[in-house]
C-alpha cells in the first residue's frame, strides 16, 4: 500500500492492483515512512516522494522535475521517458537502487559494443546535478512508479527552508 | 613559412581582383560545383540555395519514383547532412564513430574503402542531443571530416587514408565536433559545438594542404580575438566600435559565453565573404549573464583570408529562449523595388525570416515564419530609432523579465526554434524559400548554475508542446524573401528536421520524422509522391546524375533534438492531468537505423 494514495484514489488502486499489494523498485517499497522538514525518506531510509491526494508533491520532487528537465533531458528525453538517445529512467528506476543511481550519476556509465554507443557522464564535479541529486531521484521515482503524471505537477510544497539552506551551501552562493 | 607563402597568395589574388575581376583561389571548386551530375559541397553549392538544375525527375513523372538501391550505414544514431558525389563515387558519413564510406557506383554500391577513426567514446556524451555529423567537404583530392571529438582530418579521397589531421578543440572541455566543413580558397573551415557546456565559440580556418590553421575567429572577446576592426567593421551601417563584445559582458562571462558555431557556412567569391550564424549566449539562464551578450546570435559576415568581419547582425540580443543563430545563410540575387540586390536571407531559430544585402548588412526584411511566433511583435526597422535592428521582445514572455525560478508559460518557439538545422532550399525559377519548419511553444524556467569544465551549463527547465489550438508540430512552407510572406505551408504531423532540396523539375524534395521523402509542386506544394524509408529523416534531400541517369537520395536515421525531444510524444502542462499524452510519440513510428536511400524513376 501506498500511502499517498488516501480517498478516493486509494480504493481505485487496491481494486485495480489487488488489495494492499506493496509497490516496489529499485530501492524496495517507496512508502514514505519519515519525514524530515518536507523530505520524505522510505523505510530503508532511502530518499522517497510524497503524493498528497489533490495531486500536491512534495517540495523534493517538484524541484527534482526541474532540474531533471534542466540536466537530464536533453538526454533521456521528456519526463523520464527516454529518446532516440538514451534509456528511459521510468524504467531504469523499477530495478536500479538509490546507491546504485547515485554511482553511476556520479561515475558516469559505458557501454559500447558494436551495437551501442551508449556513454552515460561522470556528474561527480557538477555542483548542479550533485547538489540536488536527491531531488532528481526522487522525482524519477515517482515517475517510475507511476506516482506523478507527465510534465510539470501541477501543486507543490513550499520550498523547505533547510532546501534552501542545503542548496546555497552546496552551490556556495548567496 | 606557410603562414608567408599564403599572404603572398593571398596578395596576389587582391591585385588579380582589382586588375581583371575575381579570381578564384579554388577555381576547381567552383567548376566543379556547377557540374549538376556531382554533389561537392554539403550543400551543393557556396550560396547554400541547395538548388540543383537536373530536371529528369520533374512534376509531372516524380509519381513514379522508385527505391533505386539502399545502404546501412552500421550506425544508429541520428543522421544529419548529406552524402557527396565525385564523378563516379559517393561518400557517405555516419554519426560517431564517424565512418566514412567511399561507394562505386559503376559496381552497385560496392565498398571502395571505409574510414573510421578512433576516438575516445567519452566524447559521446559531451555531445548535447545526440551524436550527429552533419557531412564532409571536399577538394583537390582530398575529404575533409569534422570529427565528433573536434578534430578536422583530412583523407586521401582515392584511398582513404589519413593526410593529416588537427586539433581543433578538447572535447573535455565541451568542445565537440558535428558540423560539415567548407573549403573556401585554400581553407577548409570549421566551427565547434559547446553551447550547452559554456564553450567560448570560434570559427577556424585551416591550410587544406597541411591543416595549420590561419586564423580563428570568436564569437566574442576582446576586438583581436573576434577578428574586428572598430572603425571598419559594421554592424548596420555603422562602425560597431571599440570593445564591442566584452563590454556586453559581465566580466570575464564571455570566457564562457559560447556562441557555438555549428551551422553551416555560406560563400560569395565575388564579394569574396564567407556567412555564417553563432550560437545563443551560455547559459540559458538570461538572468545571470546580463547585457546583449555580444555576438553571440549573431549573422557574420568575414573576409576568408584573413578572417576579419566586415559586418555583424545581431538577431536576438541577450537571449532569454535559445535561440541559436547558426541556421545556413541563403545567397540569392533578387531584384527589391525595381533594384538587383546581393541578398543573405536565413530562417532563424527565434522565428523571424531575414533578408539582409549581404555587401552591406542593411536589414531589408525580419517577418515571423510562423504566424504563432509571440516573443517579439517584430524588430524596430526605423533607422533612426536607438532601437533600430532590435526585435521588442514582450514583456510576458521575456524569461528575463519574469525572472530565475519563474515558469514563463506559452513562449513560441520553443527553443529548437521555428527552424533548426536543417537547411532551407531555393529555386530560382520561383523565387522561393522552401523552409523545413518546427511548429512547437514552450515554457521555460531559468535558474542559477555554476560552471564546471566540460560539465553541462545550462540553467532552464524547459517543456514543449505544440501551439494551442493545433496538433501538428511542423510545417515545410514556401516563403517569399523579397517581401517576408508565406506563400503555402503543407501541415506536417512532426517537426520537419529534413534538409530541402529544389530542383529544375519544379519538385522540391524533403523527409519526415516518420521516415518519408516527400516530394511537392514548387508553385503549389502539392504533394506528389511518398516514401517510407526505414528510420525518421534528419538528413539533408540531395540528386546527382550518374550515366545519364537522375537519382535522388537520403539518409534515414532518427535522432538528433528531434529524436530526444519528441520520442515520447509531447504534452500539453496546462490542461490538466487528462490531457497528458495527447500528442503523436515519434517512438510509436520509428526506431533507430542509420541508412542510405537512393531514388530513380523506372
Amino acid at each position: 500500500m501506498r500511502s499517498y494514495f488516501c480517498g478516493v484514489a486509494f480504493v481505485l488502486v487496491a481494486l485495480l492492483v489487488g488489495s494492499g499489494v506493496a509497490h516496489t523498485d529499485g530501492s524496495g517499497d517507496p512508502t514514505p515512512v519519515k519525514q524530515d522538514d518536507g523530505k520524505y525518506y522510505d523505510k530503508d531510509g532511502n530518499p522517497t516522494y510524497n503524493v498528497k491526494s489533490d495531486g500536491t508533491v512534495d517540495w523534493y520532487t517538484y524541484s527534482g522535475f526541474t532540474r531533471y528537465h534542466s540536466e537530464c533531458h536533453v538526454c533521456h528525453g521528456p519526463d523520464g521517458l527516454g529518446s532516440s538517445y538514451a534509456p528511459a529512467l521510468t524504467d531504469s528506476l523499477t530495478t536500479i537502487s538509490y546507491t546504485d543511481f547515485l554511482a553511476v550519476v556520479a561515475s558516469g556509465r559505458k557501454n559500447v559494443s558494436t551495437a551501442n554507443e551508449n556513454v552515460m557522464p561522470a556528474f561527480g564535479t557538477n555542483k548542479n546535478v550533485m547538489c540536488v541529486i536527491d531531488d532528481i531521484y526522487v522525482y524519477l521515482r515517482a515517475r517510475a512508479n507511476d506516482a506523478v503524471p507527465r510534465a510539470r505537477p501541477q501543486k507543490h510544497d513550499e520550498k523547505p527552508k533547510p532546501a534552501a539552506e542545503a542548496q546555497d551551501a552546496c552551490f556556495g552562493t548567496q | 613559412m606557410r603562414y608567408f607563402s599564403l599572404s603572398f597568395v593571398t596578395c596576389v589574388g587582391t591585385l588579380a581582383t582589382l586588375a581583371v575581376g575575381p579570381v578564384y583561389a579554388d577555381d576547381d571548386l567552383v567548376k566543379m560545383s556547377q557540374n549538376a551530375a556531382d554533389w561537392v559541397m554539403p550543400s551543393l553549392t557556396y550560396d547554400n540555395q541547395r538548388y540543383s538544375t537536373l530536371n529528369q525527375i520533374n512534376t509531372g513523372n516524380v509519381g513514379k519514383l522508385q527505391a533505386a538501391w539502399t545502404f546501412s550505414t552500421g550506425v544508429l544514431r541520428g543522421h544529419e547532412g548529406a552524402p557527396l558525389v565525385i564523378g563516379d563515387v559517393m561518400y557517405v558519413h555516419a554519426p560517431f564513430p564517424n565512418t566514412v564510406f567511399a561507394l562505386d557506383l559503376n559496381n552497385e554500391g560496392k565498398i571502395l574503402w571505409k574510414y573510421e577513426p578512433k576516438q575516445d567514446p567519452n566524447v559521446i556524451p559531451v555531445m548535447c542531443c545526440d551524436t550527429v555529423n552533419r557531412g564532409l567537404a571536399y577538394s583537390d583530392g582530398k575529404l575533409f571530416l569534422h570529427q565528433a571529438d573536434d578534430t578536422l582530418v583530412a583523407i586521401d579521397a582515392k584511398t582513404g587514408k589519413l593526410v593529416w589531421s588537427a586539433k581543433n578543440g578538447d572535447p573535455t572541455k565541451g568542445q565537440t565536433g558535428t558540423s560539415a566543413p567548407l573549403v573556401v580558397k585554400d581553407m577548409v573551415l570549421v566551427g565547434t559545438s559547446g553551447g550547452e557546456f559554456g564553450v567560448q565559440c570560434s570559427l577556424t580556418a585551416y591550410d587544406k594542404n597541411t591543416g595549420k590553421q590561419v586564423w580563428r575567429g570568436y564569437s566574442e572577446g576582446p576586438d583581436d580575438q573576434i577578428l574586428v576592426d572598430p572603425e571598419k567593421t559594421t554592424a548596420l551601417g555603422k562602425p560597431i566600435g571599440k570593445d564591442s563584445s566584452i563590454k556586453t559582458w559581465q566580466g570575464d562571462q564571455w570566457k564562457t559565453g559560447g556562441g557555438c558555431t555549428w551551422g553551416w557556412v555560406a560563400y560569395d567569391p565575388q564579394l569574396n565573404l564567407i556567412y555564417y550564424g553563432s550560437g545563443n549566449p551560455s547559459t540559458w539562464n538570461p538572468k545571470q549573464r546580463p547585457g546583449d551578450n555580444k555576438w553571440s546570435m549573431t549573422i557574420w559576415a568575414r573576409n576568408p583570408a584573413t578572417g576579419m568581419a566586415k559586418w555583424v547582425y545581431q538577431m536576438t540580443p541577450h537571449d532569454e529562449w535559445d535561440y541559436d543563430g547558426v541556421n545556413e545563410m541563403i545567397l540569392t540575387d533578387q531584384q527589391i523595388d525595381g533594384r538587383p540586390r546581393k541578398l543573405l536571407t536565413h530562417f532563424d531559430r527565434n522565428g523571424l525570416g531575414y533578408t539582409l544585402d549581404r555587401e552591406t548588412g542593411e536589414l531589408l526584411v525580419a517577418q515571423k515564419f510562423d504566424p504563432k511566433v509571440n516573443w517579439t511583435t517584430g524588430v524596430d526597422m526605423n533607422k533612426s530609432s536607438p532601437n533600430y535592428g532590435r526585435p521588442s521582445v514582450v514583456s510576458q514572455y521575456s524569461t528575463d523579465q519574469n525572472g530565475e525560478d519563474h515558469n514563463t508559460k506559452d513562449i513560441c518557439p520553443a527553443a529548437l526554434g521555428s527552424k533548426d538545422e536543417q537547411p532551407a532550399a531555393y529555386s530560382p525559377e520561383t523565387q522561393l524559400f522552401y523552409v523545413p519548419t518546427n511548429h512547437v511553444c514552450m515554457d521555460y524556467e531559468p535558474f542559477r548554475v555554476s560552471y564546471t569544465a566540460g560539465q553541462p551549463y545550462v540553467g532552464a527547465t524547459l517543456s514543449m508542446y505544440p501551439p494551442s489550438g493545433d496538433s501538428n508540430m511542423g510545417n515545410f512552407i514556401a516563403w517569399d524573401g523579397k517581401t517576408g510572406k508565406i506563400v503555402w505551408s503543407d501541415p506536417e504531423l512532426f517537426s520537419v528536421w529534413s534538409g530541402a532540396l529544389a530542383t529544375a523539375g519544379g519538385v522540391v524534395f524533403y523527409g519526415t520524422l516518420e521516415g518519408f521523402l516527400k516530394a511537392v509542386d514548387a508553385k503549389t506544394g502539392k504533394e506528389l509522391y511518398k516514401f517510407k524509408t526505414p528510420s525518421g529523416i534528419i538528413g539533408n534531400v540531395m540528386t546527382y546524375e550518374h550515366k545519364g541517369k537522375q537519382y535522388v537520395a537520403v539518409l534515414s536515421g532518427v535522432g538528433g533534438w528531434a529524436g530526444i525531444g519528441l520520442a515520447a510524444g509531447l504534452t500539453e502542462p496546462h490542461e490538466g492531468l487528462g490531457a497528458v499524452g495527447g500528442y503523436a510519440a515519434l517512438s510509436n513510428y520509428t526506431a533507430l537505423g542509420g541508412q542510405l536511400t537512393v531514388f530513380a524513376l523506372p
